[in-house]
């Protein structure tokens, strides 16, 4: 939802903003060179296991980069921080394992799809599982989008953003009752294996998988939000609800189907996740929402380039972090990259909404 | 005078109704002191939260970080957990084998200033270069701050070989707090025991009176007017000479410092702290705490502290029985072993959404915050074109 700058000659641009950059700026930049150095001496030194670890980051970054979408959306069209978008990441990851169970309500529809099903059968099963668990995504968050936010679409913003906090909270808590505290283990009905044999790198079968997913739905997106009507009046809504209700376009509807479209995405992201990484568990929302939202923050929240592109970031961040900082350090790791761009940029690196306060609420 | 007594009698009735609850609770049998001890550091908290979200308006959602700084505080300097040094000042510890115990062991009294003032320092760390965000972005960066605060503690076990915070084990056998030198007829005094709990709940009933009495004085004075304008208006208040800066980081500070003494004194009275007691989940308690009884009402959020932690330690359980028995009765293995406590936080998620669908301004609306949250009402008759 960007609009193109005017081009001037590139490094004329450039040189510029380095001479009108703040020491802070100039600081940061020197970190930020100091620390891919060192990240390109270690891949110096192995690169088998570099090239690995950018791998997986990549894998996790396109779940990420999908949930961000949802915030970005949601963001660019109401400035709302839906805080239970993460939490509807997790239903759709739960949605996905009980389709491929086979039992509904307990009600036992077809045997459940697991290791030992045929090539056939799992195809099949992945494809419903990913669309029912889009389908039901994308309900929910234009449910609750219906319930909760639009009554309060006058109201400040903190009103708004505490609502979304409690129906995270919600959501949850369905969570739990539903497949109880403990990590769930989801069906291996993707290869761990290689896909090339022999190659130093691991490039598995579940990291094509993402990436064959995550490309077309990105796809869709982009045609969906450039060149359909719908999307037309989506970036009208986002520039100026006021206007674009004068141009004769249902607002509400638009929201209506933001929300949808965000709900779809958080819902293939899932299942993803859980193929992909084998388990799942009610809390998982909770942390992913907040990586996904710290991406959609890096690329510039309301762009959805920048939350594309702030997701893969983050999961490479994080994949590096667990490889060379250790694992349990990630977490801090990707909250304090949160932190340090609300504070140095808070536009984001592609840069949209301006984060800083210009007036009153 | 007849005016001056009207406005004094609630709250000394209810301060005497405080001081008097101990012997109430020994003649009545009634067992009630430990939720009532952890009610009031929830209150005390809730205060402090009210400072920051109540007053100044800035959506805190990392609370619990300065509730956790503080209790770590007291988990340092009172416990033998560096026990490469030994230095005691003040202090109730006494060492089996003769001689200064291992360890720091600072008074109790002396560790709420040091908790009080760390805690008002970190504030204003993380306050700084973050006040400048608009509302939201501020939730979600105090948010961040919230969750690598324990995680910090959780991993601190191994800071290149020095082993700071003891990891997810967390902190053991923490000091009792105590005056050492009270004569012996005060012998409960000299070291507060876990089997007479007068001692802990006047300490605590103190140190809510103070956060009391500071909100109530902040409410009306020329920082507290500053908060208002700030929280109404940025730019307007900017225009008439208030700091914004300033006057957040004022709030941010203040409500870190009730935050950090609660802390202290939830570690010296659980004795053991460790990382998972200072989770999320407790910044959207204490929040829920503030939003349910009404932002920036004092006589409010108390009333949702209590009201809140109540229903943890009474109601929910009580739930939990008669959902048994209906299980029981209809004889669902589903429902009768249910474990209803466990989803208490569904029930603050629906508290959240339906105080802010329903009354935003809580059970006991502060009046000007009512007025702010209703306003949205308004707008929409404002932006009619006016009919002449």
């Amino acid at each position: 939802m960007t609009t193109g700058e005017p081009t001037k000659s590139r490094s004329g641009v450039l040189l510029d903003s380095v001479r009108s950059s703040s020491w802070q700026s100039r600081i940061a930049v020197a970190l930020i060179a100091a620390l891919l150095i060192l990240l390109l001496v270690q891949a110096a030194q192995e690169p088998g296991e570099f090239a690995s670890q950018l791998v997986i980051g990549i894998t996790n970054g396109a779940i990420i980069a999908l949930i961000a979408l949802g915030y970005t959306l949601v963001y660019g069209i109401i400035e709302l921080i839906n805080f239970a978008h993460g939490d509807n990441f997790m239903l759709g990851s739960f949605v996905g394992l009980t389709v491929l169970s086979g039992t509904f309500f307990g009600i036992g529809l077809f045997a459940p799809i697991n290791g030992e099903s045929s090539a056939f059968l799992k195809v099949i099963g992945i494809g419903i599982a990913l669309v029912v668990a889009m389908a039901a995504c994308g309900l929910i968050n234009m449910g609750i989008e219906r319930v909760a936010y639009k009554p309060l679409r006058n109201s400040p913003r903190l009103a708004v953003l505490i609502t979304a906090i409690g129906m995270s909270f919600i959501l949850q808590n369905v969570g739990l009752v539903w497949k109880g505290p403990t990590q769930v283990p989801f069906p291996e009905l993707i290869s761990n294996a290689n896909v090339f044999n022999e190659s130093v790198v691991a490039f598995r079968w579940r990291d094509l998988f993402v990436i064959v997913v995550t490309v077309p739905l990105l796809a869709g997106l982009s045609y969906f939000i450039r060149s359909t009507k719908q999307g037309k009046a989506m970036r009208a809504v986002a520039q100026d609800k006021e206007a674009a209700s004068m141009m004769g376009i249902n607002v509400n509807r638009t929201i209506s189907i933001t929300f949808l479209l965000g709900g779809i995405l958080a819902g293939a992201s899932g299942v993803m996740f859980g193929l992909f990484n084998g388990i799942t568990v009610f809390s998982v929302g909770f942390t992913q929402g907040l990586y996904a939202f710290t991406a959609a923050v890096l690329g510039g929240i309301g762009n959805l380039t920048g939350a594309v592109v702030g997701g893969f970031l983050i999961g490479i961040i994080g994949s590096m972090s667990d490889q060379y900082i250790g694992v349990r350090w990630t977490a801090i790791v990707i909250f304090a990259v949160l932190i340090l761009v609300l504070v140095f940029r808070p536009r984001g690196l592609l840069g949209d909404r301006s984060a800083v306060q210009g007036g009153g609420e | 005078m007849a005016a001056r007594l009207k406005r004094y009698w609630l709250p000394i009735v209810l301060i005497v109704a405080a001081l008097l609850f101990p012997f109430l609770d020994t003649a009545l049998d009634a067992g009630l002191m430990y939720p009532v001890i952890t009610i009031a550091i929830y209150v005390m908290l809730a205060l402090g939260l009210n400072i920051v979200v109540g007053f100044a308006g800035l959506l805190d959602l990392g609370f619990v970080a300065f509730y956790a700084l503080g209790a770590y505080v007291v988990g340092w300097f009172a416990s033998s957990q560096f026990n490469q040094v030994s230095f005691s000042f003040g202090s109730t510890a006494v060492s089996l084998s003769g001689g200064s115990p291992p360890g720091i062991h600072l008074s109790f009294w002396i560790l709420l200033v040091l908790a009080g003032a760390f805690t008002a320092l970190c504030g204003v760390i993380i306050g700084f270069p973050t006040l400048r965000l608009r509302g939201d972005y501020l939730a979600i960066v105090t948010l961040g701050f919230g969750e690598i605060i324990p995680r910090f503690f959780q991993n601190g076990d191994d800071l290149g070989g020095f082993n700071l915070t003891n990891g997810t084990i967390g902190i053991k056998a923490i000091d009792s707090p105590g005056i050492p030198f009270m004569p012996d007829s005060l012998s409960t005094l000299q070291r507060f025991s876990s089997l007479d709990l007068n001692p802990w709940y006047y300490t605590i009933l103190i140190l809510v009176l103070i956060t009391i009495y500071v909100n109530v004085r902040l409410q009306d004075s020329r920082l507290g007017r500053a908060w208002i304008s700030v929280r109404e208006d940025e730019t307007a208040a900017a225009a008439m000479g208030i700091n914004p800066v300033t006057t957040k980081l004022w709030a941010y500070a203040l409500g870190a410092v009730f935050g950090g003494l609660a802390g202290a004194f939830y570690g010296a009275f659980t004795k053991n702290i460790f990382p998972d007691a200072f989770q999320f989940n407790v910044s959207i308690l204490i929040l829920c705490m503030v939003i349910l009884g009404g932002m920036g009402n004092i006589y409010g959020v108390i009333l949702g502290a209590i009201a809140l932690q109540g229903l943890n330690f009474y109601l929910l359980p009580k739930i939990n029985d008669w959902v048994h028995a209906i299980g029981n009765l209809v004889g669902s293995p589903l429902l009768s072993g249910a474990d209803i406590p466990k989803y208490n936080f569904f029930l603050f998620g629906v508290i959240l959404v339906l105080m802010m669908l329903l009354r935003p301004e809580g059970i006991i609306p502060n009046r000007q915050r009512q007025e702010e949250l209703r306003g949205g009402d308004e707008e929409p008759a404002a932006t009619e074109p006016a009919r002449v």
